[in-house]
């Protein structure tokens, strides 16, 4: 069916008119440099206070979800990855521990301590840009152009190890793509001393800046009552003071053999995700210090013939290899019937994955429990009653990635 | 590790006879349709759930009833998950609305109707949040084609030499 | 070689223009051209994940500042670039089409990511195939998502079209 080409709002907002005397009703986004793209607010508006919002997503529903039906559990790891975009390595490593789980896999020691600290390298990328964004959304170009940098040596990093600097499509059922290459540590050392040099001038410019501080203190405010009601987890919880962290609370990988702090916020505004964010950077790189020493050597694939691929030297040599590898690619890893559900602490919250299998090398369901979408069911709570050009940094601060939030 | 909070919740809230187990580390209880609002109620003020995380459904096309509606809890005290599962037939897929418990139910559910149709009674909005105003048919569905587009711009006439080609 | 509509001789058979418009005509041009092509104004339409090659392409380490094509102008008004970074939906298409036609003369599409060129590997009920289904793309970057180098291809290759184009200013044959 095809609608009138002339509509441009294929959505209905909760409301048009107003009957208070003087309100503005204006339509932010879905094509806006602030709102990260995809996402329209309705806003009702008084002068220059926002009275009432209404959020809405749904501009990047890709179909995620249907498309998982029709590829085998291997095929849709690229699908995965492109969820949150910022940090893919931890979507990957987050759905394959599920299957790994139901399947009843156990990865081996250096995969382990791998996923961990390429999930937390991954965290530094999606924090550095969340933060750069909503700086450079406040005027603070510098600080977004020194973040970046840092954050294209890391893509340029993991282009070395994975093939593509963005979405990696790394992970496997079982364990990895492939190996770490030379002096890949050594460059990781590098660059985690080229980060703190960096960061340490980005919060000399802005920590106590009277215009930054003006801007974001007591803006967007949030409370650990109100968050969990809506089902906030991730930094923003924490930046209620609720120091709630799946890395410590049921921990997964390797997380419970390191040594890091969870950072928690005083008030829940927009200064506190903004320092929480900062803070949990420093925590990662302190992991990421902490796990370099501990990878031992080992193969990154579990021997299991039911999802990892044999070597290409047997696969040409043996029969019972070669319909091994042929029924991995053309069936999939059979995965045996059941559900199960489970979460990793993502960038912007608790990453949750939950599958339903038959029996077959192509899922029943996929479904992603994502942070993002979540977190944009209760903005309304952190822009009513505040001003119009607030919105900018408490969006910003939110971190919604589109990809993640309409799957 | 979550057994000695498991048992009193099994006890509550399968103290029909209901199918009751844990599976993955997850406590999960099949409940009846009418009885699923007391059961989140119970959950969350009895027995410390306090962030309701997600609702969706499975469609087993072919069984009878054919919708299976799927609930997760959390509890950041005890740090342990609890999944609500419930059936509901094609002709009547209609369960009841968490919005009363929890303010996250709202997206969650506005989502579940969109993708499988299911209702929420006692959810006054459920407008389409991923899918747009005018789309017909509820995409995850079994029955519903993964290729069939309903464009909202009808497609430009094509011109052979705006294509390019030599 | 594609053909630009622009590109196509005002009198294909010779005609009744003389030989010094034609001369001035061309030299037009290529001023002109060659001013547009150095300072476009980009409208960045960023949905999805290409949106994060997008910042590294305009931040330090690729800038396209050195094209002149570094500074978004957030208004379709006042842009002459339409990039379209990252997946359009069938929900966004009308956004797009909007955008796009409040954008005023000349004006050139870019689409950027395959997602944008032909859907991507979203070929399902919610992924517009492509935004050439809606509006006229004149450079496909194709990536997933490209890297940077690729994209300055790309705006390399659109000024070299700019440049080879016709820009009627005055009226539509000069």
């Amino acid at each position: 069916m095809a609608a009138d080409p002339r509509i441009a709002n294929p959505v209905r907002p909760a409301f048009v008119t107003s009957d208070r005397e003087g309100s503005v009703i204006v339509s932010i986004g879905p094509s806006h440099p602030a709102t990260h793209g995809t996402i329209q607010i309705f806003a009702e508006l008084d002068g220059e206070r926002i009275v009432r919002t209404d959020v809405h997503c749904g501009y990047l529903h890709r179909g995620f979800e249907k498309e998982c039906e029709s590829h085998t559990w291997h095929n849709l790891i690229p699908y995965v990855d492109r969820l949150n975009y910022c940090s893919a390595l931890i979507n990957d490593f987050a759905y394959v521990d599920t299957v790994e789980r139901l399947m009843g896999v156990e990865i081996t020691p250096r995969c382990k301590y791998l996923r961990t600290l390429l999930s937390e390298y991954s965290r530094l990328a999606d924090h550095l840009t969340c933060v750069a964004a909503s700086l450079m959304e406040m005027g603070a170009m510098t600080a977004f152009l020194y973040l970046v940098m840092i954050r294209d040596y890391i893509y340029e990093h993991l282009a070395d190890l994975a093939g593509a600097r963005v979405t990696y499509s790394y992970g496997r059922i079982g364990g990895l793509a492939r190996d770490l290459p030379d002096g890949w540590l050594k460059r990781l050392g590098e660059i985690l001393e080229q980060y703190e040099e960096f960061i340490g001038r980005v919060h000399g410019l802005v920590d106590r800046n009277r215009i930054f501080i003006d801007r974001m203190r007591d803006v967007g405010v949030l409370t650990t009552a109100q968050a969990l009601d809506y089902g906030y987890t991730g930094p923003m919880l924490r930046s209620t003071g609720a120091p709630r962290d799946l890395r410590k609370d049921t921990p997964y990988l390797a997380y419970a053999e390191l040594d890091f702090e969870v950072p928690v916020g005083i008030k829940g505004d927009n200064y506190d995700r903004y320092y929480v964010r900062m803070r949990e950077m420093d925590e990662s790189v302190h992991m990421i210090r902490q796990l370099m020493d501990m990878i031992p050597d080992g193969p990154i694939n579990v021997d299991d013939r039911r999802c990892t691929f044999p070597e290409k030297p047997v696969v040409y040599g043996e029969i019972e290899s070669l319909i091994n590898h042929f029924k991995l690619v053309m069936e999939g890893p059979r995965v045996p019937a059941g559900e199960i559900y489970f979460a990793h602490e993502a960038a912007n919250g608790e990453l949750g994955f939950y599958l339903v299998s038959t029996g077959e090398g192509v899922p029943y369901k996929v479904h992603v429990r994502s942070p993002s979408f979540v977190h944009m069911g209760g903005a309304h709570l952190m822009l009513d009653g505040y001003q119009l050009a607030d919105l900018v940094p408490t969006f910003g601060s939110i971190n919604m990635i589109g990809g993640e939030c309409d799957r | 590790m979550g057994a000695e909070v498991f048992e009193p919740i099994t006890a509550s809230l399968a103290s029909g006879g209901e199918e009751a187990g844990v599976s993955h580390g997850i406590l999960v209880v099949n409940v009846a349709p009418s009885a699923v609002e007391a059961a989140a109620r119970a959950l969350r003020n009895r027995f410390g759930f306090d962030v309701f995380l997600d609702v969706t459904a499975i469609d087993w096309i072919g069984q009878s009833p054919r919708f299976e509606v799927v609930w997760h809890f959390y509890s950041t005290e005890h740090k342990v998950r609890v999944r609500l599962k419930t059936r509901v037939p094609e002709s009547a897929p209609t369960v009841a609305s968490l919005t009363p418990l929890y303010g996250s139910a709202a997206f969650m559910e506005r989502e579940c109707h969109d993708m499988y149709g299911i209702g929420f009674a006692g959810n006054a909005d459920l407008r389409p949040i991923l899918l747009y105003e005018g789309f017909e048919g509820h995409p995850l569905r079994k029955d519903y084609p993964k290729e069939r587009e309903q464009p909202l711009v009808p497609y430009r006439d094509w011109v052979a030499s705006e294509r390019g080609g030599d | 070689m594609t053909m630009d509509p622009r590109t196509i001789p005002i009198h294909p058979e010779g005609g009744t223009k003389s030989a010094a418009f034609e001369y001035i005509s061309t030299k037009k041009d290529e001023l002109v051209g060659w001013a547009r092509k150095f300072s476009i104004f980009p409208y960045p339409f960023v949905t999805a994940c290409c949106a994060m090659e997008f910042m590294a392409v305009s931040s330090s380490p690729y800038d396209t500042d050195r094209f002149g094509a570094a500074l978004p102008r957030f208004s379709p008004r006042q842009s002459d670039l339409l990039m379209v970074v990252g997946t359009v939906t069938h929900k966004q298409a009308p956004i797009l089409l909007k955008v796009y036609e409040q954008m005023c003369e000349p004006k050139w599409v870019m689409a950027f990511g395959v997602c944008a060129t032909s859907g991507g590997f979203y070929q399902n009920y919610a992924a517009l195939p492509g935004i050439d289904r809606v509006i006229p793309v004149d450079i496909y970057i194709p990536g997933c998502p490209p890297r940077p180098e690729t994209v300055i291809d790309g705006i390399m290759r659109l000024q070299d079209k700019i440049a080879r184009a016709k820009h009627p200013i005055i009226t539509k044959d000069f």
